[in-house]
C-alpha cells in the first residue's frame, strides 16, 4: 500500500521524516485511522465518552467584565479548562486511546510537556485498564510535579528525559525511539498536531470538536460567526481544534499566539513563526527553532506547555498562506493575561492560556464594540501555581 | 565509474572476507582525534567509515550515540569542519567514506550544496536515518547526479517494502539488525536470518547489519548473513573511556583488531 505524498503533506509541511522501522506502522496506523473516523459505531463511542467522561460540551462563556475592561467587542471564552482533567488534551486522548484498543494494543506510551497531555493519557488508560508510560523532560518533571505525581496515582511510568534540553522536545524523541524499539505492540498517542503524518491529522480530527462546538454556540447566541478567534500554541493542537472548523470562513479572522519568552531578541523564547525557519524536527517539515548547521535550538517559556521549538505542520501552512495570523507574547504578558482573567472573571487560567489572554489584551482594544471575539481557554491554571507562586516572590523563571 | 565502495566490497568478496564498517562520531572526543581514529582505523583493519555528523536531536540513535554528539556539539563542531577533515583525509587514504547524517542538517545546509560538499571533498555515501523513500526524492536525484551513494536504511518491519526500498539503491544496503535505535544487544532474533534472506532475494547489493553489534562474538554470529558489519556504539564507548586515559588510539584499536580477526 503506497501512500500519496499529497496526503501526508499540507504544501511544502508535513511528511514522514522517520526510521523505516516505523514507516509500516504509520501506513496502518493511517489505515485504520481512516476507517475508524469513517465508522459511525467508533464515533459514536468517542462522543459518548466525549459527553459522559470529558463533560462535553462544555460552555462558550460570555466574560462579560473581561469585555468592560478591554473596551472593545464580546469576547467569549471556550472552556477547555472545564474538561476531565483540566485541559483540551483529552479530547485528543480519548480519540487516540479508543483508536489503540480498536487496533488490539496494550501498551501507551505518550510525550508530555506541562504534564496536561501525560495526566490525560494516564486516565484514559487507568479508565481502560491499559499500560501506561509517559516520557518527560527532566526539567518540566521538576516544574510540573504536582502533575508527574498525579500520572504515578493513574498507574503510569514516568520516565524522566536528561538528554538534551531535558524538555518537551526531548521527551518527544525519547518516545519515538520507545516506539521504534517497541513499535509490534505499543501504540504512541502523540499530544498535539505534530508528528509524522498521520499524526497531525489525527490529533486535528479529534480536537475539530472545540471549533465546531463553538460554532453552535455562537450561532445560537449571536446569530454568526465569530471575527476573531485567538489561541495559544506550542505544537498546536487547541489552536488547530478551534480554528480548523472555521477555515473556510474567510471574514473569520484567527491569531495563535507563541510564547515569546523573554522576548523575541533575546535567545529566550519558544516563537517557532517569529524567529524559526522552515525544517524538519519530530518526523514533520515545518517552522524550526534551528542554527545555521540545522541544530535545533534551546527554547524557553514559562509555560512548559508552549516549550517548544517547531510547530504543527498545519500550522506552518496556514502561516505560509496567510490564513491564520502567528503572534508573539512573552513571559510577563502571559502572567498579565494570567492576573487580569483570574482577577477579573474568577477564572485562573494555565499559563499557556494566559498567552492567548495577552494578545487579547492587545487585540480587543482595538476591535468595535459590536465585534465578537472567542478565545481558547486550553486549561486550567492549578498545575502552574508553583511557577506562579515563585513569579510572585519575585523568582523569574529561567533566567 | 565504479564507487569507492562498490570496488571495496567486489575487492572484500574476492577474498572471501566481510567488510568491517566502523561508525564514528565526528568531533568526539575532537576533530583531531577523529582525523587519527580514522586513519589508525585504517591500519586495524576497518573498510569503510561512516562519519557521524553530530546532531541535537538523534532520532535513530541510543544514549551512547547522543551522548557522544551533545559532546560533540559543546564542541563546536560542524558540517564544514567535517568536510573540511574529510577532504584532508582523501590526501592520505582511499578508504571508503560514508556521511550519516540526520535529513534536517542536509537541508538546513541545502541539499545542493550538502551533495557538492561531499564530492569535493571526496564523500562516498551519505546514509540518512529519517529519509525514508517516500521523503528521499529530495536528495536522490542530486545524489545520483554526483556520484554519492545514497544508502538506504532496510528494517525487519520493512516487509513488503523491501523490493521498493532496494530498487534504485547503490553502495550497500544498510540492514537494521532489530526493531529500535543504534546501541549495544546482547543478542539477535532468529528473526534476523529470515530477514537477511528476503532482503538478499530483491537486491545484489552488498548487504551491511548494524544497530547493536556489540564485540567480536556478534559479529561473528551475523558475518554468514551479511557481507559487511557495521559497529557503532562500542566504538564509541571505547573512544570515550580512551579519552578518559588520554589514549584513545590505545583504546580503540585492539578493538577493532578484534572484530577485524572476527570477520
Ligand atoms: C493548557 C494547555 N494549553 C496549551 C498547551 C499547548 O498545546 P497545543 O499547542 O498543542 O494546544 C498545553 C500543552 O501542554 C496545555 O497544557
Amino acid at each position: 500500500m503506497e501512500i500519496q505524498n499529497t496526503k501526508s503533506k499540507f504544501g511544502q509541511f508535513g511528511g514522514q521524516f522517520v526510521p523505516e522501522t516505523l514507516m509500516n506502522a504509520l501506513i496502518e496506523l493511517e489505515r485504520e485511522f481512516e476507517k475508524a473516523i469513517a465508522d459511525e459505531s467508533f464515533m459514536e463511542e468517542y462522543r459518548y465518552y466525549l459527553k459522559e467522561y470529558v463533560g462535553r460540551p462544555n460552555p462558550l462563556y460570555f466574560a462579560e467584565n473581561l469585555t468592560r475592561k478591554l473596551g472593545g467587542g464580546k469576547i467569549y471564552l471556550k472552556r477547555e479548562d472545564l474538561n476531565h482533567t483540566g485541559a483540551h488534551k483529552i479530547n485528543n486522548v480519548l480519540g487516540q486511546v479508543l483508536l489503540a484498543r480498536r487496533m488490539g494494543k496494550k501498551r501507551i506510551i505518550a510525550e508530555t510537556g506541562a504534564g496536561q497531555h501525560g495526566v490525560a493519557t494516564a486516565t484514559v488508560c487507568a479508565m481502560f485498564d491499559l499500560e501506561c508510560e509517559v516520557f518527560m523532560g527532566v526539567e518540566d518533571v521538576e516544574r510540573q510535579s504536582l502533575n508527574v505525581f498525579k500520572m504515578k496515582m493513574l498507574g503510569a511510568r514516568v520516565n524522566p528525559v536528561t538528554s538534551g534540553t531535558g524538555t518537551l522536545k526531548d521527551a518527544t524523541n525519547e518516545a519515538i525511539r520507545d516506539w521504534v524499539a517497541n513499535v509490534d505492540d505499543t501504540f504512541y498517542v502523540i499530544g498535539s498536531v505534530v508528528g509524522p503524518h498521520p499524526y497531525p491529522t489525527i490529533v486535528r480530527d479529534f480536537q475539530r470538536v472545540i471549533g465546531d462546538e463553538v460554532k453552535e454556540q455562537i450561532l445560537a447566541k449571536e446569530g454568526r460567526l465569530p471575527d476573531y478567534l485567538v489561541a495559544c500554541v506550542g505544537g498546536g493542537s487547541n489552536a488547530m481544534g478551534l480554528f480548523y472548523p472555521f477555515a473556510d470562513d474567510k471574514d473569520v479572522k484567527m491569531f495563535g499566539v507563541e510564547a515569546a519568552g523573554l522576548g523575541v531578541d533575546t535567545d529566550k523564547h519558544a516563537a517557532t513563526i517569529a524567529k524559526g525557519s522552515i525544517g524538519v524536527i519530530h518526523g514533520m517539515m515545518t517552522y524550526v527553532l534551528q542554527d545555521d548547521y540545522g541544530q535545533i535550538m534551546p527554547v524557553h517559556s514559562i509555560s512548559a506547555g508552549l516549550d517548544y521549538p517547531g510547530i504543527g505542520p498545519q500550522h506552518a501552512y496556514y502561516h505560509s498562506t496567510g490564513r491564520v495570523s502567528y503572534v508573539p507574547a512573552t513571559d510577563t504578558e502571559a502572567i498579565e493575561g494570567f492576573e487580569l482573567l483570574t482577577k477579573s472573571e474568577g477564572i485562573i487560567p494555565a499559563l499557556e492560556s494566559s498567552h492567548a489572554i495577552a494578545y487579547l489584551m492587545k487585540l480587543a482594544p482595538k476591535t468595535s464594540k459590536d465585534d465578537i471575539i472567542v478565545v481558547c481557554l486550553s486549561g486550567r491554571g492549578d498545575k502552574d501555581m508553583n511557577t506562579i507562586m515563585k513569579y510572585v516572590g519575585g523568582e523569574s523563571y529561567g533566567k | 565509474m565504479e564507487s569507492r565502495i562498490s570496488e571495496k566490497f567486489s575487492e572484500l568478496k574476492k577474498d572471501g572476507r566481510k567488510a568491517l564498517i566502523a561508525y564514528l562520531t565526528c568531533g568526539y572526543p575532537d576533530m583531531e582525534a577523529t582525523y587519527s581514529l580514522v586513519l589508525e582505523a585504517e591500519k586495524a583493519g576497518v573498510d569503510i567509515i561512516e562519519l557521524g555528523i553530530p546532531y541535537s536531536d538523534p532520532l535513530a540513535d541510543g544514549p551512547i550515540i547522543q551522548a557522544a554528539s551533545e559532546k560533540a556539539l559543546e564542541k563546536g563542531t560542524n558540517i564544514d569542519m567535517i568536510f573540511d577533515m574529510a577532504g584532508k583525509l582523501r590526501e592520505k587514504t582511499q578508504l571508503p567514506l560514508v556521511i550519516m547524517t540526520y535529513y534536517n542538517a542536509v537541508f538546513r545546509y541545502g541539499a545542493e550544496k550538502f551533495l557538492e560538499g561531499c564530492k569535493s571533498s571526496g564523500i562516498d555515501g551519505l546514509i540518512v536515518p529519517d529519509l525514508p523513500y517516500e521523503e528521499k526524492g529530495a536528495i536522490s536525484e542530486i545524489a545520483k547526479n554526483n556520484g554519492t551513494d545514497l544508502i538506504p536504511l532496510v528494517a525487519p518491519t520493512s516487509e513488503d517494502r523491501i523490493s521498493k526500498l532496494v530498487s534504485d539503491a547503490s553502495g550497500f544496503v544498510y540492514c537494521v539488525s532489530s526493531k529500535g535505535v543504534t546501541g549495544k544487544r546482547s543478542g539477535f532474533s532468529e528473526g534476523l536470518a529470515d530477514f537477511m534472506e528476503s532482503v538478499r532475494k530483491h537486491t545484489e547489493l552488498p548487504l551491511a547489519i548494524g544497530f547493536g553489534i556489540s564485540n567480536a562474538d556478534a559479529a561473528r554470529s551475523v558475518k554468514d548473513m551479511c557481507d559487511g558489519v557495521i559497529v557503532g556504539s562500542a566504538i564509541i564507548e571505547r573512544i570515550g573511556q580512551g579519552a578518559a586515559k588520554g589514549d584513545v588510539a590505545g583504546e580503540v584499536r585492539p578493538f577493532l583488531k578484534t572484530l577485524r580477526d572476527a570477520l
